[in-house]
């Protein structure tokens, strides 16, 4: 119970009221995304400015400061949250809009599928390994590009952690949408397609928002490497995962 | 608008559907989005109709993973004491992914320039 709540009987009263209901999680969510928004706007859209991270950031700042319990403001962000599910069959509308351009550069869609999903697993497992980690933190790190639920399935399949895998998903999504752009600007390269599809099938559906805020090209694209990661991690990263095992082990 | 986001819930449930009949390695909602894009792409009719509804989803899709990130950071004290090691395999791993992925599809031609 926070400290001015006992400032007097009324306001303790209607503290306890109001975070028993699920509106305050509701209202706490979508006030401090529309703030995130803000700063974003704010700092020139600049990625490090992430508002998934900095709404995350207010939510858990507030929830440390009111002493309020995760379970009781998730009995109203599961309103938002519930919305996950019918926005990743939604992501189906922007793709089939491509549908001409993904026939055309099918080859190449394939081989960077291919490539990608590749190099998530085994530098993930890698890099873990050669740093001395344990065989549970690489089964645990192996799916991380993949969007949370195929990753937090694989990860239990594999024997790793599956909650640690999903803060390790949604660090990868922050991360990889802060970085996307200057190592693209860098790298030249410039199609919003191509940079759409690196930024879905490294950073999922955090980088697929970053890239609907660029264009629905990019973000259809960010869609498509996204949605075909996941199936591709879901087939590699059983056998990958052991193989860098054993060969770094 | 209402219309368009019963198909999507429909679809999300055909997904469900099929992952569990099936036992399939995917999350309902991704088997869900495939199956809506094969009836989109045989029914292109379909899709100007639920075009606005889609989009208005896709446009806050940064909101909705706000709970889910919150209940991580509440979880994150959970660290196995390798924070060096998954930081750094978590950056390079980013990284490295984004730029062999973007590397391969570098020819690809930018907007606007498409019809060759």
């Amino acid at each position: 119970m926070p400290d001015f709540a006992q400032l007097s009987p009324h306001l303790n009263q209607f503290w306890v009221y109001l975070s028993a209901s699920p509106l305050l999680g509701l209202t706490m969510t979508l006030c401090a995304y529309v703030l995130a928004q803000e700063v974003y706007r704010r700092c020139k859209y600049s990625p490090l400015a992430n508002p998934v991270a900095i709404a995350i950031a207010l939510v858990s700042i507030a929830l440390l400061v009111s002493g309020m319990s995760y379970q009781r403001y998730f009995a109203g962000a599961q309103f938002v949250h519930f919305l996950l599910g019918p926005a990743t069959v939604a992501l189906a509308v922007p793709l089939a809009r491509q549908v001409p351009r993904i026939r055309r550069a099918f080859l190449p869609l394939a081989c960077a599928l291919l490539a990608g999903c590749v190099t998530a697993i085994v530098s993930a497992v890698g890099v873990v390994l050669v740093l001395g980690g344990s065989g549970v933190l690489a089964r645990t790190v192996g799916p991380k590009s993949a969007t949370s639920p195929i990753a937090m399935a694989i990860s239990e399949r594999l024997g790793g952690v599956p909650a640690l895998t999903a803060v390790l998903v949604i660090g990868t999504g922050i991360f990889g949408a802060a970085i996307a752009r200057s190592l693209f600007n860098a790298m030249k390269i410039e199609s919003h397609a191509a940079r759409g599809f690196a930024l879905g099938l490294a950073a999922h559906g955090i980088g697929t928002a970053r890239a609907f805020q660029v264009s629905a090209e990019m973000g259809a694209f960010a869609g498509l490497g996204m949605g075909l990661n996941g199936v591709m991690t879901a087939v590699l990263a059983p056998w990958l995962v052991p193989l860098v095992m054993r060969l770094l082990g | 608008m209402l219309p368009a986001f019963a198909l999507l819930l429909l679809f999300q449930c055909l997904g469900e559907g099929l992952v569990f009949l099936l036992g399939l390695p995917v999350p309902g909602p991704v088997a869900g989005m495939i199956l809506l894009f094969v009836t989109l792409v045989l029914r292109p009719a379909l899709q100007t109709r639920i075009e606005t509804a889609a989009n208005a989803l896709l446009g806050h899709l940064s909101l909705l993973f706000v709970p889910a990130g919150v209940g991580i950071v509440a979880a994150a004290g959970s660290g196995s004491g390798h924070w060096l090691a998954i930081v750094a395999s978590l950056v390079a791993s980013t990284v490295l992914t984004l730029a062999v992925t973007g590397l391969v599809l570098r020819g690809m031609k930018p907007e606007g320039e498409g019809d060759a």
